[in-house]
């Protein structure tokens, strides 16, 4: 589904990706975890393009993506993406935050787009709440109306960057809880995490990075059993 | 020195038409100015260094200049080159590049204080760089704006007293008739002070309201 080749990326003479390969299967739930610093969450957001790399390639579902802005466009609807800080239109209520894409790109009309707005907070549990405005809402709550916001645009595939790191630890399990339900439905899901449990459970397979590098790959279970490189077991070390 | 009104008994008539054609001068001033304004604030965010460029300078030089120097090289010194506004025309001319260039840095620092996770995240989902302005940022960043917005409405309506000099009548043109006619150096000035004051402090209020709405 996805394809990552080469992929370098810097910032003035600073490299943050030093060649990253890997193959996302359609499916596939993939977590990645890593030290801070270690390039993560720019390799996500290269992956949708927020980030513009500075050479390599990343196709999806064999078409090649470039930096052209209308087929960015395009290709970013199948990408649907998870911010650490949420990210919600504060201006705008919960319901108008789920329906402003589909009704401006995929032109639904105003009962489609609100129906189905309505099934996807039901998914994610808080129908209740679609008139609120975004700073009525716990950080929980934020996240999972992010979640719903960007299934929204029925993407093929979920990028998840660090999602529950800016929320209070009692309601880290709300947020983790409708990621496995995705998980569990078949989504194609990319995700940036610091939850060990959650990413030997959820995760098929994972993605180890230190230094801009994927320093090991493999099974959740595995990796963290056994880990192969010495960085993933000092990191894991640290972190278990 | 004691103070005389008396001379308001024949010639607030007079005050009044200055004040409307003062009004008619902001409101155009305003209103062509913000819309030139948010203009040069996007131009100035441009990728596109030239856009960039040309609205950066636009900005910088309208601010750095006088504007009583510029109502007369627009008034009087474009006649040189063949171009004769009507007076009126001049003023709000006039009136529209400055409010158009001080306009454009409320809008641009308005728009560069939304976070910039506001626009990742719409264009995380398709939306173009435009719409993502439109839809996401404008409206924020107008709401945080306000004030300043009001502010340089306010601002407006007294620098139009400058434009008094090419012979518009208006407030304060009249104002200085009155003041020659009858010889009281004072009164007619307070009358014009009052009447810029009601007009300003009542679009204060109006502001305060609006504001106040935008928030709930």
């Amino acid at each position: 589904m996805i394809v990552v080749n080469e992929l370098r990326k810097s910032y003035g003479k600073h490299e943050i990706l030093k060649g990253i390969d890997t193959e996302i299967r359609k499916g596939e739930v993939v977590v990645v975890i890593g030290p801070s610093g270690s390039g993560k969450s720019t390799f996500l957001r290269c992956l949708n393009y927020l980030e513009q790399p500075s050479s390599g390639e990343i196709r999806l579902n064999d078409v090649l993506i470039t930096n052209k802005q209308a087929e960015l466009n395009r290709i970013r609807q199948e990408m649907g993406m998870v911010f650490q800080h949420f990210n919600l239109f504060p201006h705008m209520t919960v319901l108008d935050n789920l329906t402003l894409a589909p009704r401006t790109l995929k032109k639904l009309s105003k009962e489609k787009a609100n129906a189905r707005a309505m099934e996807l907070l039901r998914v994610v549990g808080l129908e209740d709440k679609f008139n609120s405005y975004p700073d009525r809402l716990s950080g929980g709550q934020k996240q999972r109306v992010a979640i719903a916001r960007a299934l929204a645009m029925e993407p093929s595939v979920m990028l998840f960057d660090e999602p529950t790191s800016a929320l209070d630890p009692e309601m880290v399990g709300e947020v983790l809880e409708v990621m496995k339900k995705l998980a569990l439905n078949g989504m194609t899901m990319v995700i940036v995490t610091h939850e060990m449990g959650f990413a030997r459970e959820v995760g098929d397979r994972l993605l180890f990075m230190d230094g801009g590098c994927i320093v090991e790959e493999g099974i959740p279970v595995e990796v963290f059993q056994n880990p192969q490189h010495s960085r993933t077991q000092d990191f894991l070390a640290k972190v278990l | 020195m004691d103070l005389d009104f008396s001379f308001m008994a024949e010639y607030w008539p007079s005050f009044l038409r200055g004040a409307w054609v003062t009004l008619k001068l902001s409101f155009f001033g305003v209103a062509l100015g913000t819309l030139l304004g948010v203009l040069f604030a996007l131009m100035r965010i441009s990728r596109w260094w030239p856009v960039k460029f040309i609205a950066s300078a636009y900005i910088e030089i309208i601010r750095g200049t006088p504007m009583l120097v510029q109502i007369f090289i627009i008034h009087y010194g474009l006649t040189g080159f063949g171009i004769n506004l009507p007076p009126f025309i001049s003023g709000v001319v006039a009136l529209t590049i400055n409010s158009s260039a001080y306009m454009a840095e409320v809008f641009r620092a308005g728009i560069e204080a939304i976070d910039k996770g506001q626009t990742e995240a719409a264009r995380s989902l398709g939306l173009s760089r435009w719409m993502a302005l439109r839809y996401i940022v404008l409206p924020q960043a107008f709401r945080n704006m306000l004030p300043a917005i009001g502010n340089e409405f306010i601002i407006i309506i007294k620098d139009s007293s400058l434009i008094s000099v090419i012979g518009i009548a208006e407030l304060m043109y009249n104002a200085r008739t009155v003041q020659s006619i009858t010889f009281s150096p004072m009164e007619p000035l307070l009358v014009a002070c009052a009447l810029y004051f009601v007009m300003t402090f009542t679009l204060s209020r109006l502001l305060a309201v609006l504001e106040r709405k935008l928030r709930s």
